[in-house]
């Protein structure tokens, strides 16, 4: 039996100090009512003599001091929990993104330079991992006890997390949303490395012969699909002088803002990369025709990330 | 009638059991309210999803038959309220009279509405399913928003077809009541009342958001 | 309808099968009710048992993971609409509130029937949706699993709680009428025993949150059939939007399940200190409080499904807004034996048993309600030992403690109180010995609903199956001797521990129309310093 369990991030650790100060006022509070009770058990049993004096008596004083005491404590626990999580579910600017996609039952992990796993992660220590996860079927979960984290996986949309792992070893990982047969099978490893080991992994698993890094495939798939053919080479955007049709530039468009035929106004971030590829009609954007085709059904959900991965990697203003 | 006083025997006189009986009803309804108050609000959050799509399906539907059906059940429960209005009066005559035109206009809605209009829209092919008619990029959000047309009709109508069963349970007591006791006519009045406040809601819905996109 | 003269018992009013199952007495109906209650607490405890008995091993034992996921499923859904949310209010509350109140029956007793007939017919279909299989999707049923995924009998499931609903509506709308129209002359709001205001907020809640259940329901069986829903992600549906609507109704749910409890020990500690409710006004709003409040944190389940961090940060405030009156009341009720003359029946001892275990279990939700403590713990062992601590260790404690204290004058018979206060320690240690071991399992990690589990955690889990088996003892225990005392127990008098309340005015067991004169009430509730000496 593991009485001691030691959390490999920082943020794991604030964590745990959160539950010990939880876990102290806890014991606190029900120490002071089994006392009382036991003291009033002993003390005021019926056939004991003790003076009980008249019955009767002002309860304000008490109810509005055990309110306001309460209240008191539970704010302080409420600021701390939600500052915590404002943190645990804000990633670095500079984390590293590696992308999972989670489907009955298992775990599919995609690095960006192309290397693939199964229900399992290598990771480089001292570094903000973020993990951009989506589900193929049914709604999952992304959980590694050891850094105190987890969050579902939904399909149809993207979801993220992010750590950073102190010490090198091997953490569990789990899936925590039950999702058919093989949910408690749904597991696997998180390997965190040095830097140099990571390196050394990354290279022994990097894809050889046809396969590529995320965004290399993905340029191929660009071409593949026709994406080229509307957007123009390298996401130039196309007007009907050179492609024939108006289509927005996608070159420098990841993280930008994005003004849409709504009239709201969106960040150019994965989720809306994705809904752009496979539900078109959502995503107009302001000043072009609504002419893009869905690609829903067409793409699996892991070519739609390096799809992605590749459109980050255009820069707006290349030329070639 | 025996005794004028006659009541169950939990209560105190026939006034508490009449006012127990209109509280109780108003809490049914107060329950309702939560019944059909979520599928109003994941209709209108499916829509904020895609709204060109449910402007699309909208468009199908057919306005005349809505707003015939609409002043249908509206005129029903003007009816029932006259009909409520006479047996106030003990005019129990007067009252089944009105009562009978109400059923009768609630029994026009449900032909129109299932017998005629869901007719149509089975040989337009709008039931969502592999050969639903709407094609291109609306198809998906179409398909949703016949799917709430047809499971909020339908729910809407179960409630109506009740309603007309009360309404002919009414009818046919009518012997019973008199211008002191009559809260079933009351009850069912209400119960009435509400199916019409429902369709009300759902007519909006169904025939108007989008039609004129 | 004529009934029996006042010197016949409800018991003894009509001894055909037909005037039993035609009955309208709300005494009758209580009883048929604690026949299908009891009935549905030992096949989800025979569920429970068999969980317990799979995770003694790592490995499982009990053949197959699909077995395991209709097992867990099938344990929650009879737990939580077949017992947990009738129990008290459909046992003891038909039994007493109109005793209570001084009235002679509910407000529409012919309802009251057919609430039990809805809840027997929905149970009928709860078997047999197991008989054929169950289903494997937690009694929670998220989409898209319970949608398009889950081999299970999904729509049969999903009817018998549908069905249950409208049982729980139709009894939550009675008392509610009831508690308005029905009090006798001279009793105010405020002279109600907190019993009868517990049952009040509890069905405010029934009444409200079960139709949105019913229509959650509706939309994912429609989902499930024809393959096209509201929750459907690829025709740009949400499958948040189900958990939305399903946890708006199953958070208040929780609170039908608790604040009858709450009613029950607010009696029971009175009595048994012979001394008033300590700040009964408190007491009354904090269950008002609890019931409305309730209905705002729901999202609370969610604070890793995906939804955004200013809703997560609303809701967690909320969460710990909602603890604060549950806090006031369990402080209330150590007021209230501060200088008293305590006894220790069997009812006191569940009802201190309650005020330990419930106190833990909701200490445990305020870890809960820190967004950052949750995300580690949630869809862990500590959830699942957090909320068996308040719903088991805490309503079923409570419902015993009911059970016992108002058993002489549901039968007319007392029960063995040495058997009653070994039955109610049993059930103290064997509980503890299940489920603390549980928050240990959460926060090292072990997930939920999991049929195998790695090796490590091996020694908490068997531990934890060996309290079961405890826990077990001690709840099949009453079953014997409350059996045994139907027929064998000494004769109760009218009032047996020396308590207020109009329902100790009539004879054990009462007439069926309970007062032959309605009764004028001038004292307020818990009169216990100038109250009647004990009788037995």
């Amino acid at each position: 039996m593991s009485g001691y369990f030691p959390s490999a991030t920082a943020e794991g650790r604030e964590i745990d100090f959160l539950i010990l100060a939880l876990t102290l006022v806890s014991c606190a509070v029900l120490a002071l009512v089994f006392a009382l009770i036991f003291l009033y058990m002993v003390r005021y049993r019926a056939e004991s003599d003790a003076y009980r004096g008249a019955p009767g008596r002002k309860t304000w004083r008490f109810e509005i001091s055990w309110t306001a005491a309460t209240l008191t404590v539970f704010f302080v626990l409420f600021i701390w929990g939600g500052d915590l999580y404002v943190r645990l579910f804000q990633p670095p600017a500079d984390a590293l993104q590696i992308y999972v996609v989670g489907k009955q039952w298992m775990w599919k992990v995609e690095h960006q330079g192309g290397q693939r796993e199964i229900n399992a992660l290598h990771i480089p220590i001292n570094r903000s991992i973020q993990l951009v996860m989506t589900s193929e079927d049914v709604i999952h979960d992304f959980s590694v006890p050891a850094f105190r984290i987890k969050h579902d996986v939904l399909p149809g949309r993207y979801e993220s997390l992010w750590f950073q792992v102190e010490t090198p070893g091997t953490f569990e990982l789990f899936c925590t949303q039950l999702c058919g047969v093989g949910h408690y099978s749904m597991t696997g490893v998180v390997v965190a490395l040095t830097q140099p080991e990571f390196e050394t992994w990354l290279s022994g698993a990097a894809p050889s012969g046809e396969r590529d890094d995320m965004a290399a495939a993905g340029k191929a798939l660009f071409t593949a699909h026709g994406c080229s053919g509307c957007h123009g080479e390298n996401g130039v955007g196309g007007s009907p002088a050179t492609t024939g049709v108006s289509a927005p530039a996608l070159a420098g468009l990841f993280g930008r803002l994005v003004k849409l035929q709504t009239g709201a106004t969106v960040t150019a971030d994965e989720k809306f990369l994705r809904d752009c590829i496979l539900t078109p009609d959502k995503t107009r954007i302001a000043g072009y025709p609504q002419i893009m085709p869905s690609f829903s059904g067409q793409i699996s959900e892991e070519d739609v990330l390096r799809l992605i991965a590749h459109i980050k990697s255009l820069r707006s203003g290349s030329r070639t | 009638m025996s005794n004028a006083a006659a009541h169950d025997f939990q209560f105190a006189s026939a006034e508490h059991q009449r006012e127990t009986a209109i509280s109780g009803i108003w809490l049914f309804l107060a329950s309702e309210a939560l019944f059909f108050g979520p599928i109003f609000l994941s209709w209108i959050y499916a829509r904020h999803a895609d709204p060109s799509a449910f402007d699309a399906g909208a468009r199908q539907t057919d306005l005349m038959i809505g707003l015939t059906n609409t002043a249908l059940l509206i005129a029903s429960s003007f009816a029932y309220s006259v009909g409520l209005a006479y047996i106030g009066f003990g005019r129990r005559r007067g009252m089944v009279v009105w009562l009978a035109i109400a059923w009768a206009l609630g029994a026009a809605f449900v032909g129109l509405k299932f017998g005629v209009e869901w007719q149509m829209d089975l040989r337009k092919g709008l039931f969502p399913g592999p050969n639903f008619g709407i094609h291109g990029p609306e198809r998906s959000g179409a398909q949703l928003f016949f799917a709430f047309y047809f499971f909020g009709t339908a729910l809407h109508g179960l409630h109506l077809v009740v309603g007309l069963g009360l309404l002919a349970w009414v009818i046919f007591r009518a012997e019973r009541y008199t211008a002191e006791r009559h809260s079933p006519v009351h009850v069912v009045g209400l119960y009435w009342s509400f199916v019409d406040i429902i369709w009300l809601i759902l007519f909006p819905l169904i025939y108007l958001m989008g039609r004129a996109s | 309808m004529t009934h029996a003269p006042a010197q016949v018992s409800y018991l003894d009013d009509g001894h055909t099968l037909r005037s039993w199952l035609l009955t309208t007495d709300h005494k009758r109906i209580a009883i048929l009710y604690i026949v299908a209650i009891t009935f549905f607490f030992f096949a989800g405890g025979f569920a429970a048992f068999l969980i317990r008995y799979n995770l003694s091993s790592p490995n499982g034992l009990i053949g197959s993971a699909e077995t395991y996921n209709r097992l867990f499923s099938m344990h929650g859904i009879l737990m939580v609409w077949f017992f947990l949310v009738p129990a008290v209010p459909v046992t003891l509350g038909n039994f007493l509130v109109p005793l209570m109140l001084g009235a002679r029956d509910l407000a529409f007793p012919r309802l009251n029937l057919l609430s039990w007939y809805l809840f027997l017919a929905a149970g009928l279909v709860a078997l047999y949706a197991i008989v054929i299989g169950g289903v494997d999707t937690g009694w929670t049923f998220y989409t898209p699993l319970t949608s398009f995924y889950s081999k299970g009998h999904v729509v049969a499931a999903v009817a018998a709680i549908f069905i249950a609903g409208f049982s729980s509506i139709a009894t939550g709308l009675n008392f509610i009428v009831t508690i308005h129209k029905l009090r006798a002359p001279g009793m105010t709001w405020y002279k109600m025993p907190v019993f009868l205001w517990s049952l009040y907020a509890t069905s405010v809640i029934l009444v409200l949150a079960t139709p949105v259940l019913a229509m959650t329901l509706l939309l994912l069986v429609f989902e499930r059939i024809f393959g096209i829903g509201v929750f459907d992600p690829a025709i740009g549906g949400d499958p948040l939007l189900f958990q939305h609507l399903f946890w708006f109704y199953s958070h208040p749910a929780v609170y039908v399940m608790i604040l009858p409890g709450f009613g029950v020990i607010s009696e029971i500690i009175p009595a048994f200190s012979r001394k008033e409710l300590f700040g009964y006004k408190f007491v009354v709003w904090a269950s008002i409080a609890i019931a409305v409040i309730g209905f705002l944190v729901w999202g609370h389940h969610m604070f890793v499904a995906g939804t955004s961090l200013y809703s997560a940060l609303v809701f967690s405030l909320l969460s710990y807004m909602v603890a604060v009156p549950s806090a006031i009341k369990v402080f209330n009720w150590i007021g209230t034996m501060h200088k008293g003359y305590i006894r220790f029946d069997a009812p006191m001892l569940y009802a201190i048993g309650f005020i330990g275990l419930f106190t833990t279990g909701g200490l445990t939700g305020l870890f809960l309600a820190a967004l950052a403590a949750d995300v580690h713990l949630t869809q862990t062992y500590f959830v699942v030992a957090h909320f068996h601590y308040v719903m088991v260790g805490g309503m079923v404690s409570a419902y015993f403690a009911g059970l016992h204290f108002w058993w002489p004058k549901i039968t007319g018979r007392l029960y063995p109180e040495m058997w009653g206060r070994a039955g109610a320690i049993i059930i103290f240690v064997g509980f503890n010995l299940t489920f603390f071991p549980q928050f240990l399992l959460g926060y090292l990690g072990m997930p939920r609903r999991y049929f195998a589990y790695p090796p490590h955690f091996e020694a908490l889990n068997l531990l934890s199956s060996s309290g079961a088996l405890i826990l077990a003892v001690g709840y099949i225990l009453p079953l014997g001797y409350l059996a045994w005392s139907l027929f064998y127990g000494e004769r109760a008098p009218a009032n047996p521990w020396g308590a207020t309340g109009l329902e100790w005015t009539t004879p054990s067991p009462p007439p069926t129309e309970n007062f032959p004169v309605t009764p004028i009430v001038t004292q307020a509730p818990y009169q216990y310093r100038q109250a009647v000496a004990v009788e037995r």
